[in-house]
């Protein structure tokens, strides 16, 4: 049972509730639902940036690529994208794979949700910006390309669904212990923990608050690509993060177009 | 209204609108004058959409082949500030420059739009200045947030003025000013790719809402700007909008 914040299609603002991801069931306003019965919003209403190359696994693949041409050395400074309004998606809402496209690559991810201003944040401090932790279902269309932003292939209407909740970090377990599975269809494809990240979360806070303002309700994303699973339309997508909570998405195939 | 700015003033946040002699007038009547309010960016868009070497001569500047399809990126909206604002040169760089705009402002859901209808869906005009900061070019992910997101480096205004006052955004001037002396001067009309055709490339694959903003690109001639300079970004039809380098 963990005290959340979620938001239903139709409210405008997030709500406390009480959670048994085990049970399957939510309670708020004295009464408790099953959570596959609701219809969800998006818990976050802010900017969505995800820090690229944090994946460990990632890096070491890519270390030779890095340093030849046209990239030349690896990058220096914190690598951000963004996902844009436009693509944030809720908890069992469809994801629309384009008529053009085989697959997505279905990252999982870790969203810190920001809980007050953040600018120059000092790393020993970092987390006290932090309300809670969301997850984050970091689609894109599989690209090769890194040299200029994968806008195309990144940020489509709903390739975030973020959700179902934000559990305040209070009542999380420590960080470095949010192991993420993720379930295709039920079977198990990926699992992954913090441990595989580059650098800790609180540098990378420190490293982006130094040049870039991090508003309440934002969310700074660590996803772990390397071995993440290819989906196609009928593919369900399960995101589990311990103590979290489960994201769940279909992919969809999208209907109509000139193509 | 034709042409409209977001000022705050004697503690409240409010439209305004300009009269001949200079001043503002308020929604409530109230006439004030132009160094009295503080000019907040005219829009709070949901999304920003940037080009990259959306003109021939700056991409040629810049060494690169122009590309093939438009090189888009997203910018915080950390990276906003008013009309006559300071943007923060950082310490130790060697070449920061700022770069003349013009900005699109969407006035209805646009999803899926051609080309044709591109203007239907376009509530107006601004004019950004959207500094980089080379000094922190990587090869990942160009143009990276570091060079592009930084706070306040994004000076937008002073007004949007509706798309049927200005007309043909494609048949625009545009200067940039340091200190007094023309730096920068292109034309809208040069970009590689148009605002419409912009518009469905972009709607293609995102919906834009009410307010989200598209920053065209920049022509050549960006030049390194210091502290103390005054950097003025002028667009025909628009206006001028002012920005100080500290």
């Amino acid at each position: 049972m963990a005290n959340v914040r979620l938001r239903l299609a139709g409210m405008r603002r997030t709500i406390e509730a009480k959670a048994d991801p085990h049970g399957g069931t939510v309670s708020f306003g004295g009464q408790t639902h099953r959570i596959d019965e609701l219809e969800w919003d998006a818990p976050i209403g802010g900017a969505m940036y995800g820090v690229a190359l944090n994946d460990g696994k990632e890096w070491a693949a890519l270390s030779k690529e890095m340093n030849a041409p046209p990239y030349e050395k690896p990058p220096e400074g914190p690598v951000l994208y963004m996902k844009p309004a436009n693509t944030i998606n809720a908890h069992r809402r469809p994801v629309l794979l384009p008529r053009w496209v085989k697959h997505l690559q279905a990252a999982p991810a870790l969203g810190l949700v920001i809980g007050r201003t953040a600018a120059r944040v000092r790393r020993e401090q970092a987390l006290d910006f932090v309300f809670g932790y969301t997850i984050v279902n970091d689609l894109s269309i599989p690209h090769e390309q890194r040299h200029r932003p994968a806008v195309k292939e990144q940020a489509r209407d709903g390739f975030a669904p973020v959700g179902p909740w934000i559990v305040p970090k209070e009542e999380a377990s420590p960080l470095s212990s949010l192991t993420a599975r993720v379930y295709v269809n039920g079977r198990l494809v990926q699992r992954a923990d913090p441990s595989r990240f580059r650098l800790p979360v609180e540098q990378w806070l420190a490293e982006v608050t130094e040049f870039m303002t991090l508003y309440p309700g934002d969310v700074l994303f660590f996803s772990w690509p390397a071995d993440a699973p290819l989906v196609t339309a009928g593919d369900v997508v399960r995101i589990e993060i311990e103590r979290i909570g489960v994201l769940e998405n279909e992919i969809a195939l999208e209907q109509g177009g000139d193509e | 209204m034709m042409r409209r700015a977001r000022v705050a003033w004697n503690g409240i946040v409010t439209e305004a609108e300009p009269l001949d002699d200079g001043r503002l007038r308020l929604p409530d009547g109230t006439i004030v004058g132009e160094l009295e309010v503080m000019w907040l960016p005219p829009v709070e868009p949901g999304v920003i959409v940037a080009l990259g070497l959306n003109y021939a001569e700056h991409a040629g500047e810049l060494s690169f082949v122009a590309p093939k399809e438009p090189l888009l990126f997203f910018k915080g909206k950390n990276t906003l500030i008013g009309h006559r604002g300071r943007t923060v040169r950082p310490e130790g760089v060697n070449m920061m420059h700022y770069e003349c705009e013009l900005a699109v402002v969407i006035g209805r859901p646009a999803s899926r739009v051609k080309a044709e209808r591109a203007y239907d869906y376009i509530f107006g005009y601004t004019i950004a200045n959207d500094y980089a900061v080379r000094d922190y070019l990587e090869n990942y992910y160009r143009p990276n947030f570091r060079v592009k997101n930084r706070d306040r480096t994004t000076p937008l205004g002073p007004w949007i003025v509706s798309h049927e006052e200005v007309g043909d955004p494609m048949a625009l001037r545009l200067r940039t000013y340091v200190n007094g002396a023309v730096v920068q001067e292109g034309y809208t009309g040069d970009m590689i790719f148009s605002i419409p055709y912009l518009l469905e490339y972009i709607t293609e694959f995102m919906t834009l809402a009410p307010g989200d903003v598209i920053l065209t690109g920049t022509p050549k001639g960006a030049v390194n700007v210091q502290p103390g300079d005054e950097v003025v970004a002028e667009i025909e039809r628009i206006g001028r909008l002012i920005n100080y380098i500290v």
